[in-house]
């Protein structure tokens, strides 16, 4: 049995931990607040553009010269995964789900003998991929200097993405992410993005518009600019999901500590009535021996 | 007089939302402006300065990148870049013209390739230098 004073240092330092993770939760609340206002400022944007871009995609999509960025390049060989996580742990599983299903899409890619390049953004994920995927990786984003991401991140990332695609390095581009549906469910996603695809949206009402410049003029401008949507939006989804996995792991880490508190409180207690019953049993035996 | 729906956003907000008598945009292939019952078109921007009217005066936007979408009820406009004109400054002017050089530089890098790329690059730049004679800021050079 561990001693009074070991017993008590402990506690201390629990109580100390417990400090930390309430004010990391606390923290990742207000960060989310924030992450959340981002992602649902940027969604009017994101709808209209999508929905626009679907329409032009249908009406262009068919024909020969549809530009390579909707069409795909004719090959499916090689393909870049871009792999979208966080400069930070202590997120639960946030890093390492996103990794995983990064892994599993490459290692399928593999075992069909396509060619894997791997770009990551976020440190955590670089990390995570380096042992198992280090060879295929072709570069990395750090954002860790920002605080908030802008649609220039978005940008950046893009236009490295657009002149590899333009280089003819990869033929299909895919986003790997996690969706955010509340504090407790991220989901970890894989978008393709390039070749742009776009899902038909059913409804009948379709108005006639008039291009100008011509459909496929509007198509080719506003193609790399849909990659760089697409990025910020899974970006925005990201900075949501971190914080909301931190803070749900954070709640779990203390009430952890609580509960680790409570019952190293009452093994305390115990050993320090056991050592007064046993001074007491001394005394009683002592005086008796008299 | 019929007002149309006017939104202007960017990824990162949504700028203006009112309901508007007139619209000029700076369209791709030249200005245009969008009142009510416009035939439904769609338009690339280049870099310029968007001037709302409506019912409490005129506002203005400098706006690059992105579409227009016109139709009779309603325009919105997607830009990549948006800025009420008030808050643009000279150095938020510098950087756009630095941005727009720099593009046209690695455009030129990459003429051999494909040269409509660097004469987009150079109407884009004369196009951003064009923004600043609009709205009263000089091109430091």
């Amino acid at each position: 049995m561990p001693n009074l004073k070991d017993l008590k240092n402990r506690i201390a330092s629990v109580k100390s931990t417990r400090k930390i993770t309430k004010a990391m939760q606390m923290v990742a609340a207000a960060k989310l607040r924030r992450a959340q206002d981002a992602a649902e400022a940027s969604r009017p944007y994101t709808e209209r553009f999508t929905a626009v871009m679907a329409q032009l995609a249908a009406s262009v999509g068919g024909s020969d010269s549809a530009p390579k960025l909707l069409s795909g390049t004719g090959g499916d060989q090689v393909h870049l995964l871009i792999v979208m996580t966080a400069e930070r742990g202590l997120c639960g599983g946030f890093n390492s789900n996103i990794t995983k299903l990064a892994k599993i899409h490459a290692q399928k890619l593999l075992a069909q003998g396509k060619t894997v390049k791997i770009l990551t953004v976020g440190k955590k994920g670089r990390d995570a991929l380096k042992r198992e995927f280090g060879s295929y990786a072709v570069g990395h984003v750090d954002l860790s200097a920002v605080k908030r991401v802008g649609y220039v991140n978005a940008q950046d990332i893009a236009r490295d993405v657009l002149a590899r695609f333009d280089g003819g390095e990869y033929d299909i581009a895919t986003i790997f992410f996690a969706r955010f549906e509340n504090v407790v469910t991220q989901h970890p996603t894989a978008q393709q993005i390039i070749p742009a695809k776009f899902e038909q949206a059913a409804d009948a009402d379709v108005t006639l518009y008039d291009y100008e410049p011509g459909e496929e003029e509007i198509l080719a401008d506003l193609l790399p600019r849909g990659v760089a949507t697409a990025i910020f939006s899974a970006l925005l989804e990201n900075a949501a999901s971190e914080q909301g996995a931190r803070m749900s792991a954070m709640d779990n880490a203390t009430r952890n500590a609580g509960e680790m508190i409570d019952k190293l409180t009452i093994q305390y207690n115990r050993s320090r009535q056991a050592v007064i019953t046993n001074e007491l049993i001394e005394i009683i035996s002592g005086a008796e021996a008299l | 007089m019929a007002n149309v729906q006017f939104d202007l956003v960017s990824p990162e907000r949504r700028l203006a939302s009112v309901a508007a008598s007139e619209v000029r945009i700076p369209a791709t292939e030249g200005d245009m402006t969008a009142m009510a019952n416009h035939l439904p078109t769609i338009t690339t921007l280049r870099p310029g300065v968007l001037v709302v009217v409506h019912d409490g005066g005129a506002d203005e936007y400098v706006v690059s990148g992105g579409f227009a979408e016109i139709s009779a009820e309603t325009v919105s406009v997607l830009a990549e870049q948006a800025l009420p004109k008030g808050e643009v400054t000279q150095a938020i002017y510098d950087q756009m013209v630095a941005d727009a050089e720099a593009a046209l530089k690695t455009a030129q890098a990459d003429a051999a390739s494909d040269d409509g790329k660097a004469v987009d690059a150079a109407k884009a730049l004369s196009d951003t230098v064009a923004i600043g004679a609009a709205i009263g800021l000089t091109t430091r050079v």
